[in-house]
């Protein structure tokens, strides 16, 4: 037996990425506190009920299940925080106006979101109750875009989306849960043949409008087909408006649309975004409107938020690692105590080496040494 | 790489490819039969091929390894199609997958009776859900090649295969049982290429469609 082996897409963090993680970690929970977000930490686990709010068979394959001793009940290990945070603002914290929350910790999932992801990603996100208006949505994607460029990672592209739209074409489609769950795999793969089959009984303008979706990817004009396509519908028309609002608030972002990429469609109940950048190939981050999610837990209340994972999103950061640590003798001589005290508090990592480890510096990240010239203690090169 | 990175696999599926490509200006360098380079040049910089196997097309698109692939719907299936998009069939490299079994054996009553069969396939999850569906208990036995040899030494009932003329069942003395479903060859996209590399990525596409099209009338 290899005992130093882990289980699959379940990794140690080392120091170097560890440094990154947690210097990213701090930059972006600063950056929510900034915007007057409070952080909460919910637990890593509890009744599996309350963790499978919208019965999505997805998430409830991804989570991790054990008995607990004490209740005989099932316990989920999260595989989302949004559920959880959810909860805190539906039922304790119980706020009447506008909660602003956020969190960063680890989620478990059973299954890897793809084939190079970890199964114990470091979720980060940020979201807004109690607001219904657009203003919600339009604060928490330029937070989003703010919280990436900290990340400095290049060419993000923000897709929008709305799940209102797919939501009035099949109520008008008259079909059952079973053909609308199909149907929705159809678009997401945008597999135009398997949709085209799928939609031959359904009647127009329902059935162009439909099929159009998958290609209804790109700029504003996109918009623009859907209306023509589906002229006198009030659901369709609303969301439209609600994006053009969007795009319109969010000019200077790098803002495009997709009226088919309606992932976590069954929670979510408004506008929908997806965060994209260069050397990934899928959303680095997700969001969107989930206004029903607080109903499980006693109260249905406005929400919007979007979380990423900070591992991934570090992997693809530019910002290089931290910077070499200063080793200092082993000595009681007050003026480098004195030094050493002053240089970690200007942000440095300064090292005292314990005797008799000579050669080993190096390898423990250290770059430069102190050393005393002419009663004075001066940084060199360790080589 | 900021161009176009195609994915495909050598012989029917390159070959039948070639006049999709042809149709969007791209012209490979060189033929991968002759060939023994895995990255191939086109006529535009901006554009190369990479040849992979088979049944890796999803997996190289999937990872963003290569923006576009050209895969069977029998690989697609196979691979359960996560993280891509499929935007278009090309009704090239047609065939059927099927269930065959030698000669004289009795599949319908096999199903009827409810009998485990032993099913030969290199089509494990693909041939698992149809069986599922139809409530017959299968045993799978995974098979990379030579399907027909199987019922035919014993070690299976029947085998899930691709049939495209049914001259190897013909010559192994197999015949289809049943007919699963029609395949041809998928576009495949990956998720993030089709929105970072719109410009580049569209008008291909929409020459395969016209291509298609124009093919099909």
């Amino acid at each position: 037996m290899r005992r130093w082996l882990l289980p699959e897409a379940i990794e140690d963090i080392l120091p170097n990425e560890a440094a990154r993680i947690e210097a990213l970690r701090r930059r972006m929970l600063d950056g929510f506190r900034g915007h007057g977000y409070e952080m909460v930490t919910p637990p890593l686990l509890e009744y599996v009920e309350s963790l499978l709010t919208d019965g999505a068979h997805d998430l409830d394959l991804r989570t991790f299940k054990l008995v607990d001793q004490l209740s005989g009940r099932t316990l989920g290990i999260r595989a989302d925080i949004t559920p959880q945070v959810a909860r805190i603002d539906a039922h304790l914290l119980n706020r009447a106006g506008v909660t602003r929350l956020c969190y960063c910790a680890n989620v478990l999932h059973t299954r890897s979101d793809s084939l190079t992801a970890t199964r114990e990603p470091l979720q980060i996100g940020a979201e807004i109750y109690g607001h219904a208006g657009i203003e919600a949505d339009i604060e928490i994607i330029r937070l989003l875009a703010n919280t990436l460029a900290l990340a400095d990672l290049s060419t993000t592209r923000i897709d929008l989306g709305h799940v209102g739209i797919f939501r009035a074409l099949v109520n008008r489609a008259d079909l059952d849960d079973d053909q609308v769950e199909v149907l929705f795999g159809a678009l997401q793969a945008k597999d135009v043949p398997t949709l085209n089959a799928l939609t031959d009984g359904i009647s127009e303008p329902v059935r162009s409008a439909l099929r159009a979706l998958p290609d209804c990817y790109g700029g504003s004009e996109v918009l623009d087909k859907v209306l023509t396509l589906v002229k006198d519908d009030a659901e369709v028309a609303a969301a439209v408006a609600d994006l053009r609002q969007l795009a319109a608030a969010l000019a200077g972002l790098p803002v495009s649309f997709d009226l088919a990429d309606l992932r976590g469609y069954h929670y979510h109940s408004g506008v929908m975004f997806a965060a994209y950048c260069a050397r990934h190939p899928n959303a680095i981050a997700l969001g969107g409107r989930y206004d029903n999610m607080g109903k499980v837990f006693g109260r249905a209340r406005p929400a919007t938020g979007f979380s990423m994972d900070l591992r991934e999103v570090v992997r693809l950061s530019e910002n290089g690692g931290e910077a070499g640590k200063i080793l200092a003798p082993w000595s009681d001589d007050p003026a480098l105590q004195q030094e050493v005290a002053r240089l970690r508090a200007a942000g440095e990592a300064v090292a005292i080496a314990l005797p008799g480890h000579d050669d080993s510096w190096r390898e423990a990240g250290c770059d430069r040494r102190l050393v005393k010239h002419d009663a004075q203690w001066i940084l060199e090169a360790l080589n | 790489m900021s161009g176009i990175t195609i994915a495909l696999s050598k012989g029917r599926i390159f070959e039948e490819t070639l006049p999709l490509l042809a149709a969007a200006g791209i012209v490979p360098k060189e033929n991968p039969e002759e060939s023994r380079k895995l990255i191939i040049d086109t006529n535009r910089p901006d554009v190369r091929v990479v040849i992979v196997r088979a049944s890796d097309t999803p997996t190289y698109v999937q990872y963003g390894a290569a923006d576009l692939g050209i895969a069977g719907k029998d690989v697609l299936l196979e691979h359960g199609g996560a993280g891509l998009y499929q935007p278009l069939d090309l009704e090239i490299a047609q065939c059927r997958l099927c269930v065959a079994v030698p000669k004289g054996f009795d599949y319908e009553a096999a199903v009827k009776k409810g009998a485990r069969l032993r099913v030969a396939t290199k089509y494990i999850t693909t041939a698992r859900e149809h069986f599922a569906a139809k409530g017959v208990h299968v045993d799978l036995i995974k098979l990379y090649g030579s399907m027909e040899l199987a019922p035919l030494v014993g070690l299976a009932d029947a085998i899930v295969d691709l049939v495209s003329s049914g001259g190897t069942l013909k010559a192994n003395n197999l015949e289809v049982a049943e007919d699963m479903l029609p395949i041809s060859s998928r576009l495949v996209v990956n998720q993030a290429a089709l929105k970072l590399k719109r410009d580049l990525l569209q008008p291909v596409i929409e020459a395969f469609a016209g291509a298609v099209a124009a093919g099909g009338k």
